[in-house]
């Protein structure tokens, strides 16, 4: 274990090469109120973060991320465009596995700008990697928007693509939507009985609870169209797991994407902002012709990443976190922004990791 | 030196408990007042009977306070990360079975399984702005169940006690609890959704991997172990 002044030195300068790159030094409090986190996150951020209380300000978590305070710093009273850095620790609850660390410095670089959103995401990788330019590492990048666009573009209902796009972080969930939707597995045969029945809502249970019957009776009648409606068709579903399964360097995948593009044409916007995003990362000098580009990507990671995904691997050492990650969160913006948002992109450094890899070179 | 033995104090599952070792030859008892928490063990020597409560024993247990305990499986995968190499399960005892399940409104007849909780916590929080809370003590359990069964849009509410009356009371919607018969589901007006269940739990004496032992402790344990018919 690389003692920790030796980490907070290499933090400060990673800081400071991020400060030459443009972006203001920032603060966050290490407590956090728990709420926005969870209302963000949901419980999954429980078994991640430290959750602690007083009787005064209630739940409050320790750090588990920058990137929830940072937003509502900029979001209260940033200008326009704007670049941070940040340096300081973050805590994440292990439960299961005692080698990860549950404290641990993060240096990040995050861009709020809406003017040329592919020179933003490349911006940030470019910065990334030029930081981390001393070890050897393996990039690996990703699109979630164009996952999240080709299940927009699916000839089915509305219902349906709704409850898709909520789970595109959940692979397996998503699966098994996909599956139902397309007719290769059956209703529950609850669901069944309960759609065959002529009054679904005449029952004499007391109605308790905030859930009301005309959320349930809203709820059936959304079953009953559901039922009625005609599954995907084998040739969408095709296109959709071509899709996720397109995995080679980035102009490779591009042409392919572009390829499936002409039989699912909503994923053709997307298609032209990874086509602008490889130009905009070859102007900052990115090696293009030998990242890697894995429409899969980044999808177990937490939700709001809905754009640009990457991060930094090190060699057939599968058992160590990432180096560095980042991505594309426009959608957090939205929520924590309440009816504001503001595009943004960032990343963060585990110097620690760093530091290790460093060493041992 | 003598090896510790945790039973759960009071009720049913220390009288069962009794009756377990007392079967198999070994002797418990508590001593002194009603109200006085001390027992003797009768039948082996160098034998200490600890009596706790039931939820405390998986904690002592991983401390290696206790070199054995009885307790549900329930409390020591919810209270023991990594519970495998901090305990050994020795037997099941037969008694105290419980299941931990997930339960919702009766009144809900659109939802009998975890695909429906899903969907139904995605439109209660269009409507309601707040994610669906489901009321229980067993959080770390439930939290990766519902993770891994790909339920999103839901919260856990702690609720140490009378878990079932939440609903009725407006703090939860749903309720991720311990039943054995569901009569007290049913009562609250509850039903158990078809397809979570999330832990089948019964009394099961566990063994410490923690808990320091000299030789004749060694001796000791393996005599008691033998004498309640289980090996190792």
């Amino acid at each position: 274990m690389t003692e920790k002044f030796k980490i907070r030195a290499r933090a400060a300068a990673l800081a400071s090469d991020f400060e030459a790159a443009g972006a203001v030094r920032v603060e966050t409090p290490v407590l956090l109120p728990a709420e926005a986190l969870l209302d963000l996150y949901g419980e999954d951020i429980r078994g991640r973060a430290y959750v602690t209380s007083d009787a005064l300000r209630g739940e409050q978590m320790l750090r588990p991320d920058f990137t929830v305070p940072v937003v509502q710093m900029h979001m209260a009273h940033g200008a326009e465009p704007a670049r941070y850095t940040y340096a300081g620790e973050v805590f994440r609850r292990q439960e299961d596995d005692p080698a990860r660390a549950n404290e641990y410095m993060q240096v990040g670089y995050e861009v709020f700008d809406r003017e040329n959103p592919a020179a933003s995401d490349a911006e940030v990788f470019a910065v990334m990697q030029s930081a981390l330019k001393g070890v050897e590492l393996r990039a690996a990048t990703g699109d979630i928007g164009i996952l999240a666009a080709a299940v927009a573009g699916l000839e089915t209902t509305e219902r349906r693509k709704r409850a898709l796009a909520r789970h595109i972080w959940r692979p397996r969930k998503f699966k098994a939507l996909l599956d139902r939707y397309s007719g290769k597995v059956d209703a529950p045969a609850s669901r069944v009985v309960l759609l065959a029945s002529e009054d679904p809502m005449a029952h004499e249970f007391p109605d308790i609870g905030l859930r009301s019957q005309a959320e349930v009776a809203e709820r059936i009648a959304g079953l009953r169209d559901e039922a009625s409606a005609a599954p995907i068709s084998p040739l969408q579903v095709e296109l959709i797991e071509a899709l996720l399964n397109v995995r080679e360097t980035l102009p490779n995948a591009l042409e392919h994407i572009r390829d499936l593009a002409v039989d699912m044409p909503a994923i053709t916007e997307a298609t032209y902002r990874l086509r602008d995003r490889m130009h905009a990362l070859e102007a900052r000098g990115v090696d293009v012709e030998s990242l890697e580009f894995e429409a899969s990507y980044g999808r177990t990671s937490m939700e709001y990443y809905d754009g640009f995904v990457f991060g930094f691997y090190v060699p057939g050492r599968a058992d160590l976190p990432p180096v560095a990650t980042g991505g594309r969160y426009d959608a957090l913006t939205q929520v924590l922004g309440q009816g504001r948002e503001i595009p943004a992109v960032g990343g963060v450094i585990r110097p620690g990791l760093l530091v290790d890899l460093e060493d041992a070179e | 030196m003598t090896i510790k033995l945790g039973v759960p104090s009071k009720g049913r599952l220390m009288e069962k408990t009794f009756d377990w070792f007392g079967s198999r030859g070994v002797a418990l008892s508590r001593t002194g007042s009603d109200r006085e928490y001390a027992g003797a063990v009768d039948g082996i020597d160098g034998v200490e009977l600890v009596l706790l409560s039931a939820g405390e024993i998986p904690r002592e247990l991983a401390a290696g306070r206790i070199h054995l305990g009885v307790t549900g499986t329930d409390l020591v995968r919810e209270k023991l990360g990594q519970w495998e190499q901090q305990v050994q399960e020795k037997a099941e005892l037969g008694f105290g079975h419980a299941d931990l399940i997930i339960a919702v409104p009766a009144c809900w007849v659109d939802v009998d399984t975890l695909e429906d909780l899903d969907a139904a916590a995605a439109g209660f929080r269009r409507t309601h702005g707040f994610r669906m809370r489901i009321a229980t003590k067993y959080h770390r359990l439930v939290r990766e169940y519902l993770q891994i069964n790909g339920v999103a849009d839901y919260q856990l509410v702690d609720s140490q006690g009378a878990t079932e009356g939440t609903v009725k009371n407006l703090t939860a919607e749903g309720v991720a609890d311990i039943t054995s018969t569901g009569d007290t589901l049913r009562a609250n007006h509850l039903k158990i959704l078809s397809d979570a269940l999330v832990l089948k739990s019964q009394a099961t004496l566990f063994k410490s991997r923690k808990a320091e032992m000299d030789d004749a402790e060694r001796v000791v344990m393996a005599a008691l172990l033998k004498t309640l018919g289980l090996d190792g």
